[in-house]
């Protein structure tokens, strides 16, 4: 005979049930913190940002060849993490850019006649935004916004579908052709969580590189923020970057 | 079977939703990996496996713990803010004792070419050399401590450092003058020159020297050579106002409109 239930009794046991959910609730992130805790590195005491003086970069690029060692990035000249762009402003107002091989060996002299008004370099790299439209758009979340404020690809829950490289507004993102999943800058996370400098701004001659983290005082790049003007990359599209350009001319797209 | 008094057709509704609902969980369980959504919309455990990639820049202080006496030389020189591995190669393999290999020593120009040869969009004050005219075909190293770059003897012209002015000026109106009518340099410029700076002209005086009306030839600084070159004169009180003449006219390429 099936067991009767009484409507006290009924309600009791119904009354169990988001007991046990909050139990659950409660001991998940417990665990997580516990975890945490060994490693001797907390995420959640970090907040990563780099700063880049455009009025120091000599378009050298030992940044991009240090990126793509340090890495493991291919080597066929358009996969890259980072990358240095040229600009030429001639004086009839034309706008030239060009970045050979990213820049890897550095750049050759400027040929033409015509008269330059001013010409630069721009190293450039995944922004870290703040707002990842790439995290946005992954029907997987295999990219994400780790709790550091890096933006990272699981290579092993990546589906290729390549979604997170066309959302991406500043190119910062590619295929890997050997595991087919989408790649891009970590700010070298396997560096900094153990103390170390991104290898890009390790390698930087003049130091145009400066990594660090926001909302910390007395830091080089607190310093260069507190004393430069600062610019980001399509402010307009609201991504919010992490990346900070000084001296950023208005022709920088 | 019976259930009571419910109908058989919400029985086997019941049995159909029943059935989807636990293969669907079942199929969550099997697909959705552990540590999904512990921190987010992702796999927290990727995280850790991001951090734990092979490392490869071991960081100049790590080179100092034995090569100290070259980073002690490096840490005082022009070269200070590289770091060792700029031109020797990532090294975290070698430090670590992983390898028997030893980091690149190069030799050849091109190595510092890729920093100091003359572009015209590197930021002006950077020694930059024009490859063709500085010391061809000799390595860099033969005159220049890589560890400690200041150049050994005088450099033989200004433009060896100051290409970009150089280049302006060697197609201006002032080509026939040498840097030193206007910079006055102490000799020790050539080899510490940020604390040996040259003169800069600072009055408008400087200037009238050659250009005011009623200058003398005289006055003229010597070994200029101006056959074929008409002076523009003009009134120092009247002209320009309260303006200096750098303001206006940039001296190393004077325009003459």
């Amino acid at each position: 005979m099936p067991k009767t239930y009484q409507r006290r009794e009924f309600l009791a046991e119904l009354a169990k049930i988001p007991c046990a959910t909050l139990l659950l609730g409660v001991t998940g992130p417990l665990k997580v913190l516990a975890d945490d805790g060994e490693g001797g590195y907390d995420a959640a005491e970090h907040y990563y940002a780099m700063g880049i003086q455009l009025e120091k970069c000599i378009g050298c690029g030992k940044c991009v060849q240090a990126c793509k060692t340090e890495n493991d990035v291919p080597e066929e000249p358009f996969y890259f993490r980072t990358w240095i762009e040229r600009y030429v402003i001639y004086e009839d107002g034309d706008v030239q850019v060009d970045s050979p091989e990213g820049g890897i060996n550095g750049f050759p002299p400027l040929e033409g006649d015509k008269k330059i008004l001013r010409t630069f370099f721009v190293p450039k790299l995944c922004n870290h935004c703040d707002n990842p439209p790439c995290v946005q758009v992954c029907p997987v979340g295999a990219t994400f916004k780790s709790e550091d404020g890096v933006v990272l690809v699981d290579e092993d829950y990546c589906i290729g579908c390549r979604y997170c490289i066309q959302a991406c507004p500043y190119g910062a993102r590619y295929l890997d052709p050997r595991t087919k999943t989408a790649d891009k800058c970590t700010f070298c996370y396997h560096r900094i969580t153990k103390g170390l400098l991104p290898a890009c701004v390790e390698v930087c001659p003049t130091q145009a590189r400066i990594f660090g983290e926001l909302g910390k005082l007395s830091t080089p790049l607190n310093r260069m923020m507190r004393h430069s003007n600062i610019q980001v990359l399509k402010p307009h599209m609201n991504t919010e970057p992490k990346v900070f350009y000084s001296e950023l001319d208005g022709e920088v797209r | 079977m019976s259930f009571g008094k419910l109908p058989n057709q919400v029985v086997q509704l019941a049995v159909v939703f029943a059935v989807v609902g636990v293969s669907m969980v079942l199929i969550r369980q099997r697909f959705v990996p552990e540590s999904f959504g512990e921190l987010g919309h992702y796999r927290a455990d990727s995280v850790d496996q991001i951090a734990a990639l092979e490392i490869q820049y071991a960081g100049w202080q790590v080179c100092a713990d034995c090569h100290e006496d070259e980073v002690e030389t490096k840490n005082q020189s022009y070269h200070r803010t590289l770091s060792c591995e700029v031109c020797h190669g990532a090294a975290w393999d070698h430090a670590d004792e992983q390898t028997d290999e030893t980091p690149i020593l190069p030799t050849q120009r091109s190595l510092c070419l890729q920093c100091h040869s003359y572009l015209s969009s590197r930021p002006t004050g950077f020694p930059q050399i024009v490859e063709e005219r500085h010391e061809p075909a000799r390595p860099c190293h033969t005159c220049h401590d890589p560890h400690d770059p200041a150049p050994s003897e005088r450099p033989e012209s200004c433009s060896a450092c100051h290409a970009a002015i150089s280049r302006v000026k060697s197609v201006s109106h002032h080509a026939p003058l040498d840097c030193t009518v206007c910079h006055e340099t102490p000799e020790e410029h050539s080899v510490l020159p940020r604390s040996h700076l040259p003169r800069k002209p600072l009055e408008r005086e400087f200037c009238g020297t050659c250009h005011a009306d009623g200058a003398e030839e005289s006055d003229i600084p010597e070994g200029v050579d101006l056959t074929g070159y008409e002076i523009p004169r003009v009134d120092l009180v009247t002209h320009g106002g309260s303006l200096v003449c750098w303001q206006c006219h940039y001296q190393h390429s004077p325009e003459v409109r």
